[in-house]
């Protein structure tokens, strides 16, 4: 279909970008996601602002703690990055394993936690190895833990006018691995498990079971107390509330958390 | 407030300046406004990959593209791909040798998607074209041939 009349602008700096969405404009940044949604008419906005003129939003580098991931980096971009590899490998296998190449040509880091969909692949990966955004809005800038970034189906914690501009990710040694599970190619993931194992303990979360992505806290508890990998899988759905639906029920759901762990936890002990 | 704009895109090395109005997909653009029907729409979710076009030498869907967004950008279609004096593109020629078509349907965005595994992984394997074509649907479900004709493509332009 045709999507509904819109007002389009380009904006050519962050400040009007920002400018235009506390005007009222929804921000497109790849369009992987919006663009489908228009032409279904689940969206309709009266204006976009384009974030595809502004150069700072793209790019990936480091400092000394963290890889800064501008917000508009493509899903190619950050498969390809081996700074990313080298330190977070789940979150340049996620990418890779977005949609077709296609649509990693053309989605973004920063839209796919923007939009906020609760089988998204990116925003597990990205809680479980700790990373945060930086957002700008009106009143300045702010950094939020993408784990408080989401708070239920396409919705965030963002503050009217707010755009996010980085991903920030925590560097040290990559030991972690995303699992997920889908019936064809470019299915949307049924469920998906991210884990990484650090120096200060197991960090683990899932996408697919509930209206948000999920830290696994029970699963996390157990391994970081020194319990074993059977006795944290068996309490791994406790706090999590899969939906059922077409995809499967809540109890499928569940095992596949336990499933997936297994897969994501044997591939991170072995990177 | 405007809902439209003038453009000036290059498609397939011709500019084109039109006005568009801001909704019109890239798709709808190339069909209805330059009369390029080549560039064929399958589904309205993303999922089949025929209206596959090259965006400034990406591969990208023009069913999630904005028309606008193309503005000052340069677009190949399948109706690129042959050259000036008609003879077939390698990837063209391939698929007519190897079969790698039944209703056709599909084609215009196979062929683009196989112009950009190409391009991205030139010594592919089979595999590696396989998993590079999840974006792209044949509801005939001729895969083989496809993935024999992307190969012999691949080849071909390796050895030109």
């Amino acid at each position: 279909m045709i999507p509904s009349t819109l007002a389009y602008t380009k904006a050519s700096s962050i400040d009007e970008a920002v400018a235009a969405v506390a005007a009222g404009a929804v921000p497109l940044s790849g369009g992987q996601s919006l663009m489908p949604m228009m032409r279904l008419r689940l969206a309709a906005p009266e204006a976009i602002v384009d974030l595809g003129g502004i150069p700072e939003l793209v790019g990936i580098c480091e400092d000394e703690n963290e890889i800064a991931v501008g917000a508009m980096t493509i899903h190619r971009e950050v498969a390809a990055s081996e700074l990313i590899r080298a330190h977070a490998g789940l979150v340049a296998d996620a990418a890779a394993g977005i949609g077709s190449p296609q649509v990693r040509n053309r989605g973004t880091i920063g839209g796919s936690l923007g939009h906020a969909d609760p089988h998204s692949d990116m925003p597990a990966t990205l809680i479980a190895a700790g990373a945060s955004v930086l957002v700008r809005g009106p009143n300045g800038e702010r950094r939020i833990l993408v784990e408080d970034l989401i708070t239920t189906y396409l919705t965030t914690t963002l503050e009217p006018g707010e755009i996010i501009t980085q991903v920030r990710i925590p560097k040290g040694d990559d030991h972690s691995a995303y699992a997920k599970f889908h019936r064809r190619a470019i299915d949307w993931t049924i469920v998906g498990v991210a884990i990484c194992i650090g120096d200060d303990g197991v960090r683990a979360a899932a996408t697919g079971v509930a209206d948000r992505p999920v830290r696994l806290s029970a699963f996390e508890e157990v391994l970081n107390g020194g319990g074993s990998l059977d006795d944290a899988i068996a309490r791994i759905a406790e706090g999590v509330e899969p939906h059922a639906g077409l995809d499967g029920s809540v109890e499928y759901k569940k095992h596949l958390l336990g499933v997936l762990a297994r897969q994501a936890h044997a591939e991170a002990s072995s990177r | 407030m405007t809902m439209g704009q003038t453009i000036t895109v290059t498609v397939n090395g011709t500019v084109h300046t039109a006005e568009v109005e801001h909704r019109t997909l890239l798709v709808h653009f190339l069909r209805e406004q330059l009369n390029m029907t080549g560039t064929h729409i399958g589904c309205d979710t993303s999922t089949c990959g025929c209206c596959t076009v090259h965006l400034d030498g990406d591969a990208v869907l023009s069913c999630s593209t904005l028309a606008v967004q193309c503005d000052g950008r340069e677009v190949r279609t399948v109706e690129g791909l042959q050259a000036a004096d008609g003879s077939l593109h390698p990837i063209q020629q391939a698929f007519h040798e190897n079969h790698g078509l039944q209703c056709g349907f599909c084609t215009p965005g196979m062929m683009m998607a196989a112009l950009g595994i190409i391009e991205q992984q030139p010594n592919a394997t089979d595999d590696e074209i396989r998993a590079a074509l999840e974006g792209n649907l044949c509801r005939c479900t001729g895969y083989q041939n496809i993935v024999a004709s992307i190969r012999a493509a691949a080849d071909q332009m390796a050895r030109s």
